[in-house]
């Protein structure tokens, strides 16, 4: 009964085309809101530093590779290296130009990481599908190993650099608190850039372009400047993923760190989540953050006597059966599973 | 003969014998493919496994080799129908890229599983294959490389006996050429399925003996895998020859890119350098040297 729109009369154009046109939802994505700018000053550092902050991080990852990946239907295996791209090339920019501002610098580290993106995307103008996937594998592993060279890191001999400081407009982004909050304005600004740019005319062309690209091309879309205009907004949104990982989450910048794993974790996201979802991107990384640590609990939390190297490997074989198992219930992805949920609820106490 | 002649030589055999190691990763894809349509991620996984298990047996056990690969490549067959039967028939019709996630799903069970039971610690796997340097001239050999190429090359052969000469295999062809087909002359597919990725286990277990002997079996291993991938697409996805042809072309690459270009741009560029290969060769051939022609239609 709650969850209704009947007698919400749409008069103007613009409230027939609102993000959420239905006011439940948009009440919703308030309180939501609301919670998640409370929820650092109720919960510990720990968990701040543990559960809240990757899962945003990832969360911002996941959008950029969904829009590739879940809109643009180019699968792509280099997440990973499009973050190291973007994290080295803010730690490059502050460190070399002293008084550049940081918000400058994060911008224009995406605006690095998205020309890269586009140089690795050319080949997908010939290649698709799985041909594709493993080319851009080239980049994943040409990335990392370019950026372990010396000049990338300030001549450092471990190849390991703390990332600066980072203080805008006299807020220094120091505490955990701190830091959650910066990457709560982050990820709501990139979720709702991307959430519009899909329903826009570039969206769609994307869309076309993953359900059949010859009749796409066809009907007129351009194959070339759209596939790479989803690499290179993709790689941003990715780029911008991977600074905060370094400056907030790790406080140092390590090429290692953003291996062929994290590539994986974050296509996992996308896909548990929900191909073509903005907000399964989220659900996505909600789940690839809690499984592992819920894992790591539950054994000792029953009194299980195991060893901690016992618990790594049974946490990895459970991910991956946990893979499967919701591959098979719902290959659509836990955003799938949303909508039918509400789809029940606006019925509800119907059947149908 | 001159010294950088010799040394030339000696470079590009030893590249071509490793490359025959990545063919023989790149075979169980390339089976895996041909038959199904599915791109197995898993398949790295399925070569640690099988030499975790080799290698734990017997050193914990102390099964002998000649009984512990029997026991492994029966334990393959058991993975293959478990496979088939949890993974592939609920996910039958879905599309590839569902499947390929559900393939790196197996990737994550397969490892942890072979961990849960054998721990992560490194062993050796030693089944006798002789590790000597052999000197040709002035060239120096190993003579681990030619037997493992030698097991590639029987391995290939039995390979193609099997698809060519025998009934099974011939299934196994006709289910590659067309799915429908085969199954409207009353072929079933998820016996050929259980088949296919029997095979795919049984290439994994050489694999996993040869790399084991070699690199000694850790989870590592599965990191030497991702090589096999370029080699897969510059050979095409569906073609076994081109997965051997591949392979010594990305092995001779390989190691003369390490050897000549390494000093040069820095070192370690071997991790990236089989992609590039592969990534250039396919802007100019996107279904990589033998693979069937992509026809597209609306």
């Amino acid at each position: 009964m709650l969850y209704r729109e009947s007698g919400q009369f749409k008069t103007t154009y613009a409230a027939d085309q609102a993000m959420l046109p239905i006011r439940q939802d948009q009440i919703f994505l308030a309180l939501v809101i609301l919670v998640a700018i409370a929820i650092p000053f109720l919960v510990s550092n720990y968990v701040i530093q543990a559960l809240l902050l990757p899962f945003l991080i990832y969360s911002v990852a996941a959008i950029g590779l969904n829009i590739l990946v879940g809109y643009c239907g180019q699968i792509s295996l280099g997440t990973g290296g499009f973050m190291a791209v973007g994290a080295f090339a803010a730690w490059n920019l502050l460190a070399r130009i002293p008084e550049m501002p940081p918000l400058v610098a994060f911008v224009l580290a995406g605006l690095i990481a998205a020309g890269t993106g586009v140089l690795f995307g050319l080949p997908a103008l010939r290649i698709k599908g799985f041909y594709l996937a493993v080319t851009t594998l080239a980049a994943q592993f040409f990335l990392i190993w370019l950026l372990q060279r010396p000049w990338f890191v300030g001549y450092s001999p471990t190849g390991v650099i703390s990332a600066q400081t980072i203080e805008i407009l006299g807020w220094r982004i120091d505490t955990p608190v701190d830091r959650y909050l910066f990457a709560l304005a982050v990820v709501i600004i990139i979720a709702l850039a991307a959430k519009n740019l899909v329903r826009s005319a570039t969206g769609r062309k994307w869309m076309a372009i993953r359900d059949m690209d010859v009749a796409a091309e066809i009907i007129g879309i351009r194959p070339m400047p759209t596939k790479l205009k989803a690499f290179a907004v993709s790689s941003f949104i990715v780029g911008i993923a991977g600074v905060l990982w370094a400056y907030l989450y790790l406080g140092q910048l390590e090429a290692e760190a953003f291996d062929i794993y994290t590539s994986f974790d974050v296509l996992f996201m996308v896909i548990i989540g929900g191909l073509g979802s903005i907000l399964g991107s989220f659900l996505g990384a909600a789940f690839v953050v809690i499984v592992p640590i819920i894992l790591n609990t539950v054994p000792s939390a029953i009194g299980l006597p195991l060893g901690t190297a016992m618990i790594s490997y049974i946490e990895i074989f459970i991910f991956g059966s946990l893979i499967i198992f919701f591959l098979i219930v719902e290959p659509h992805g836990l955003a799938r599973l949303w909508s039918i949920a509400k789809q029940k609820l606006r019925l509800w106490p119907f059947p149908y | 003969m001159p010294m950088e002649l010799s040394f030339f030589i000696e470079v590009l055999i030893g590249g071509l014998l490793a490359g025959m190691m990545y063919s023989l990763v790149a075979l169980g894809f390339v089976l895996i493919f041909k038959a199904s349509g599915i791109f197995n991620f898993a398949q790295a996984a399925m070569v640690l496994f099988a030499a975790m298990f080799i290698a734990g047996m017997n050193q914990r056990y102390g099964v002998p080799f000649w009984l512990a690969i029997p026991i492994t490549i029966v334990l393959m067959v058991g993975v293959a129908w478990i496979i088939e039967r949890v993974v592939l028939r609920p996910l039958v019709n879905q599309e590839p890229i569902i499947m390929f996630m559900s393939t790196i799903g197996i990737f994550f069970a397969l490892i942890g599983f072979a961990e849960i039971i054998w721990g992560s610690r490194s062993r050796s796997l030693d089944v006798g294959i002789p590790q000597d340097p052999i000197f040709v001239g002035d060239m120096l050999f190993q003579s681990y490389d030619l037997v493992a190429g030698a097991i590639a090359i029987v391995l290939v052969l039995m390979l193609a006996v099997f698809a060519q000469r025998t009934r099974m295999g011939r299934v196994l062809r006709a289910v590659a050429d067309d799915h429908q087909a085969a199954q409207a002359v009353g072929i079933r597919l998820s016996t050929v399925w259980v088949v296919v990725w029997a095979i795919a286990g049984f290439v994994a277990v050489v694999a996993g003996v040869v790399w084991g002997g070699n690199l000694g079996v850790q989870p590592v291993m599965v990191d030497v895998a991702f090589k096999a991938l370029p080699v897969l697409l510059l050979g095409g996805l569906t073609s076994i020859h081109g997965a051997i042809i591949a392979g010594l072309i990305i092995g001779a690459g390989e190691a003369m890119a390490e050897v000549y270009l390494g000093p040069i741009i820095g070192g370690g560029i071997d991790n990236w350098f089989a992609y590039v290969i592969a990534m250039a060769f396919m802007v100019y051939r996107p279904e990589g040297m033998f693979g069937e022609k992509i026809i597209e239609r609306i």
